[in-house]
């Protein structure tokens, strides 16, 4: 490689200033999954930006991967669609392969080894994945964007994951807090904490607002709801 | 044979200079970007545009979606080219509107014409269909983001997808999404709040949404520097696709007396 300012000191000009062109755009929204002994529920806002401008207040952030998998992604948007794109194209190989859907903890190390090949020029998405085991038991993954993953009960993502993670620590993962006894979350508790937790979010976020979007994944099936957040 | 020196590997003919058969590159005539780059950057081509054009906006009615943009090819802050259209029909059923640089929107137009050849070649009647453009046009943007080189454009498609009303944009990374209203560039600053407003007074028929998007094509005329008062508009329905002939819009300056600067 021939650098001019390095090889060549006296040729080297200051020049007019280029804006390099900027691959990664980031669209917002955050994403938090709780898991149950018999559920998962996961919710994302609704609300797709860039910078001080709402690209639009309706983008559902959630895929529903198969009947017990759903992924929350938020980040780079553009990332997002292309790599949810692959991952369904993937899933469906499997399932045409094995002749059976695949299991979460199967999709969990899948999108954890398709982020990392993304290595030095990953995806830039904050990714959670939520739905049943193997077990029938609630699982949540939670991922950087180059493919470390780990699974946990509840997780926080996105833009406003770092203000809801201690939250969720505190009511579900019952830290800092003194008498208490552990037991399992029941669903509508998980429901309405998730609701509460977005709302505080919207207060002080503005990348996340407008409306969530929850899926409430049980053997039975996904139920959808949606839970409307302050739109300013 | 010694004298012949190492036959398999020669000197080179000279140091310091370029391969033999290849040309001399001169340092201080390259473009150089930051600290850094390396002179022979081929493949950074468009890393920004040259002639640019300003917003779009789209409009979903209830029986359709309306595009318009201005016909302003703008060279930095010269106002170049005056005829440039950009409301483009492709087939009966999608109507598409670019903003962004203006060579890219072309190269990509032929493209998208071709398609539309080729598939009216194949003769099952089968039309492309807005979410397939519109899906088409996410990979294509991002395939050039991922290698650097991007189609410096940002794409609004309209259309009638199975009788509904279909409006998306894409922009020069692959980033994608459907809303009622669409406005790029400073008109995402300017016209989308009207846009918005209106849509929540209500549903839009096809006259109260052109007349809304005229409204906005004049905010914006008063204020985007890059704007110009001829612009085209485009409506697509069931009935099929009318890109309208560039009309001027009336602008009245009366008004710029009443404005105090303190």
């Amino acid at each position: 490689m021939l650098s001019v300012n390095s090889n060549f000191p006296e040729y080297a000009v200051p020049g007019a200033k280029q804006l390099r062109f900027e691959p990664y755009a980031d669209n917002g929204g955050s994403v938090v999954a709780i898991a149950g002994e018999d559920y998962a529920v996961i919710g994302a806002d609704t609300r797709l930006s860039t910078g001080f401008s709402i690209y639009t207040r309706e983008q559902k952030k959630l895929f529903k991967l198969s009947d017990r998998t759903v992924l929350g992604a938020t980040g780079c948007w553009c990332d997002t669609l292309t790599l949810t794109r692959l991952l369904q194209a993937r899933m469906q190989m499997y399932e045409h392969e094995h002749n059976k859907a695949m299991s979460t903890p199967a999709v969990a190390q899948m999108l954890s080894t398709m982020l990392y090949y993304k290595r030095f020029f990953p995806y830039y998405i904050s990714n959670i994945l939520a739905g049943l085991d193997a077990d029938g038991k609630g699982c949540v993954y939670s991922y950087d964007p180059i493919g470390h993953c780990e699974r946990s009960n509840y997780r926080a993502g996105g833009s406003a994951g770092a203000q809801l993670q201690p939250l969720l620590d505190n009511q579900i993962g019952l830290k800092n807090m003194q008498n208490v006894t552990e037991a399992p979350v029941p669903k509508d508790k998980a429901l309405a904490l998730l609701k509460d937790v977005f709302i505080s979010a919207a207060e002080r976020d503005i990348y996340t607002g407008d409306c969530i979007y929850i899926l409430v994944i049980t053997a039975s099936g996904i139920q959808e709801e949606k839970f409307e957040l302050r739109k300013d | 044979m010694a004298f012949m020196g190492d036959v398999l590997n020669p000197l080179p003919l000279w140091q310091n200079g370029p391969t033999p058969g290849s040309f001399y590159n001169f340092p201080g005539n390259a473009s150089l970007g930051p600290v850094g780059r390396t002179v022979q950057d081929f493949k950074a081509h468009s890393a920004n545009p040259i002639t640019t054009t300003t917003t779009v906006i789209g409009l979903k009615f209830d029986k359709g979606c309306v595009i318009a943009a201005d016909t302003l090819g703008s060279y930095g802050s010269l106002a170049r080219f005056r005829d440039c259209p950009r409301v483009l029909k492709v087939n009966d059923l999608i109507l598409l509107g670019s903003g962004g640089d203006y060579a890219d929107y072309q190269y990509l137009k032929d493209i998208i014409e071709q398609k539309i050849i080729d598939e009216q070649c194949i003769g099952d009647g089968l039309q492309l269909k807005p979410k397939s453009l519109h899906c088409w046009l996410t990979r294509v943007l991002y395939n050039k983001r991922s290698k650097m080189d991007p189609l410096w454009n940002n794409y609004v498609v309209a259309g009638i997808q199975d009788g509904e009303p279909f409006l998306g944009a894409v922009d020069k990374l692959g980033t994608a999404y459907e809303d009622a209203t669409i406005a790029t560039g400073m008109g995402a600053y300017m016209a989308t709040p009207l846009l918005r407003d209106a849509l929540e007074k209500g549903p839009l028929d096809e006259e109260s949404a052109k007349a809304l998007v005229r409204k906005c094509m004049e905010v914006l005329f008063y204020r985007d520097a890059r704007s110009f008062p001829r612009y085209q508009l485009g409506v697509v329905t069931a009935d099929g696709v009318i890109v309208e002939e560039p009309v001027e819009l009336k602008h009245d300056w009366t008004l710029a007396h009443m404005i105090q600067m303190k």
